[in-house]
């Protein structure tokens, strides 16, 4: 698509100085190129399945809204959305109580051994749950945790540890050592102060990785998809993939289950974009 | 009498306390590390000299057997092969893409925000949504598929069976995975871009610099630091790549598609080979920390930002 002409001509353009109009031309494409599939998709679901085979690229007018009940009255929906959101609250909550409490100590306190630690904790950063989860999956049956969510929310929680502590350690160094210092001579302890002071500074930095975590959370398929089978426990996304297989023949169905799908991680990127943006620019940066 | 009391005994007891607090906060994220990430690895080690198809206890000992078919297996060679395609292809046209962007949007072009927002938002969508999205895109027929749709607009230009082609599906792939990512790569840099102080552009400017050499001996040497975790990030993810592949292709048609982490798991998990999937795995971690170690090793030499 960006071919070597295409390149030299955004070359030239900047020698020309041209004026913007260019610059925008390529984003407008660019953002043609992101959004056209989830429209299509979005209208896909406004439409009858008959009118899906006719005119799929038209605007769905009238929309019906009928593919959309039908997923939502369907049971499974719900109960796969709850497992997703159980499992997201959970272990984004366990991630932020051990990476918070492991990058204080990195960050704020001396002991032996510490950068020996420290060194070990950041060889997660070497193991993408993928090429793990087959050793994780031997140890949870091993556990007799197989077909619970908790294996899930157990794993998760682990494999963000790594990332989230050198995020976290980052944010707690730039925080001043006489804060530190003056609590301590106020009789502060150290937990005092971690909990009382530090914490409460660091709400953008645990927004920032609290909303990071989420969205992994949300969006992973493998976890779920090697560590659970029955499909009470399913979470959206391996719902989902499911669903696809199964309803394929019914492109306008499946367009509005994958939709409904989508809509709750848009929605809180909508909300908490920034959030996202700055724990996901600390973690580059800092790593 | 109580306070010099306190007074004397601190040294001892803030030590004690302290080496307390050390152990007790970390000892959360160490239990759950080591149990979920350090120990398996080494239980898979073990497993992975055994043909095991999870039933019973492993009793059927291999040696070194597991490795040995893995390694001449030509489909694996062709999940490394592929592997390997998509972290080039990544180096050489997603991660220049992003930058080029970045760029281009600058710091203060009016609405960079807007675009950040849409370029960044196929990053918040899970895979398998984005897998499903390009699956109908990418549809054969053109009732389904827009693409195609598209291009038989053009005279001449039949259909294209795109997934289900073996010359194409991995074009196909590379294609998804840009649409999803190069906005992660772009935010980096469009962050990296916020933190070169303007007088160093302003500088080269005034000393005669045009526009291309502005970049080339400015911008992209001062974002260094960005490309090389771009890079990291890249070519991981690329070595590992699963769930877009597993949805969009299952590694096929005739494992054309296939790549390390997709032969893992239909191996592993599909036809229940609990010892060879536990050594593909092994296999697969090798390539990570191969690449790890080169990356630091890069990595130690001496920043370009010194020479400036």
């Amino acid at each position: 698509m960006l071919t070597a002409d295409a390149i030299r001509l955004i070359i030239d353009a900047y020698k020309k100085k041209l004026p913007r109009i260019f610059q925008y031309i390529v984003l407008v494409i660019v953002t043609l190129v992101i959004i056209v599939p989830i429209v299509i998709m979005v209208f896909g679901a406004l439409k009858t399945r008959g009118e899906m085979f006719l005119n799929p690229y038209t605007l769905p007018i009238p929309a019906h809204w009928e593919n959309f009940a039908q997923v939502l009255n369907t049971p499974s929906f719900w109960t796969m959305l709850i497992n997703s959101l159980v499992v997201m609250v959970v272990s984004t909550a366990g991630v932020l109580i051990t990476a918070s409490m492991a990058a204080f100590v990195f960050a704020r306190l001396q002991f032996k051994g510490k950068e020996v630690a420290f060194n070990f904790l950041t060889l997660g950063l070497m193991f993408p749950i993928t090429v793990a989860i087959m050793p994780v999956y031997l140890v949870i049956r091993q556990m007799q945790l197989i077909d619970s969510l908790w294996a899930v929310i157990l794993v998760q929680t682990a494999f963000g540890i790594a990332g989230n502590t050198l995020i976290l350690r980052g944010f707690f160094l730039s925080i001043p050592m006489e804060l530190q210092d003056a609590a301590a001579i106020d009789g502060c302890s150290a937990f005092g102060f971690f909990w009382r002071i530090l914490l409460p500074l660091a709400q953008p930095a645990l927004a920032a990785v609290g909303a990071l975590t989420m969205i992994v959370s949300w969006n992973d398929l493998l976890t779920p998809l090697v560590l659970l089978n029955s499909d009470k426990l399913w979470t959206l996304p391996l719902g989902t993939m499911q669903f696809q297989g199964q309803y394929s023949s019914d492109m306008a169905l499946t367009a509005a289950f994958v939709t409904l799908s989508a809509l709750p991680a848009i929605l809180f990127y909508m909300v908490a974009e920034r959030q996202i943006v700055a724990g996901l620019t600390a973690g580059a940066i800092k790593g | 009498m109580e306070i010099p009391d306190s007074r004397r005994a601190p040294r001892l007891s803030r030590n004690i306390q302290d080496n307390l607090v050390v152990a007790l906060f970390l000892a959360p994220a160490f239990i759950l590390f080591i149990i979920f990430l350090i120990y398996p690895i080494f239980r898979s080690v073990y497993f992975s000299f055994f043909s095991w198809n999870g039933l019973g206890p492993a009793t059927e000992y291999v040696a070194f057997n597991n490795y040995v078919r893995i390694l001449t297996d030509p489909v694996f060679l062709k999940g490394i092969g592929n592997c390997i395609v998509i972290v080039v292809l990544s180096l050489v046209i997603q991660i220049p893409l992003a930058l080029l962007l970045s760029i281009m949007v600058g710091r203060d072009l009016p609405g960079r925000a807007f675009f950040r927002s849409i370029f960044f938002m196929p990053y918040v969508i899970s895979e398998v949504i984005t897998g499903i999205i390009w699956i109908s895109m990418f549809s054969p027929d053109p009732q389904r598929g827009f693409i195609n749709a598209l291009l038989i607009l053009i005279p001449g230009i039949h259909a294209q069976n795109f997934l289900g082609d073996i010359n194409q599906v991995m074009a196909c792939v590379f294609v998804v995975l840009t649409w999803k990512y190069f906005g992660l790569h772009m935010l980096l840099f469009m962050a990296g871009l916020q933190n070169i102080p303007r007088e160093v552009e302003e500088a080269a400017m005034i000393d005669g610099a045009n526009r291309w050499q502005l970049i080339q001996y400015i911008t992209v040497p001062l974002l260094s630091t960005t490309i090389r975790t771009a890079t990291y990030l890249s070519v991981l993810g690329s070595l590992t790549q699963f769930n877009l592949v597993w949805i969009m292709t299952t590694g096929g048609p005739v494992n054309a598609s296939e790549m390390m982490a997709t032969y893992m798991y239909s191996h592993a998990f599909l036809r229940f080979q609990l010892g060879y999937g536990s050594a593909v795995a092994l296999v697969m971690l090798i390539f990570c920390l191969i690449f790890s170690v080169i990356y630091q090793l890069l990595n130690r030499r001496p920043d370009p930002l010194s020479g400036i």
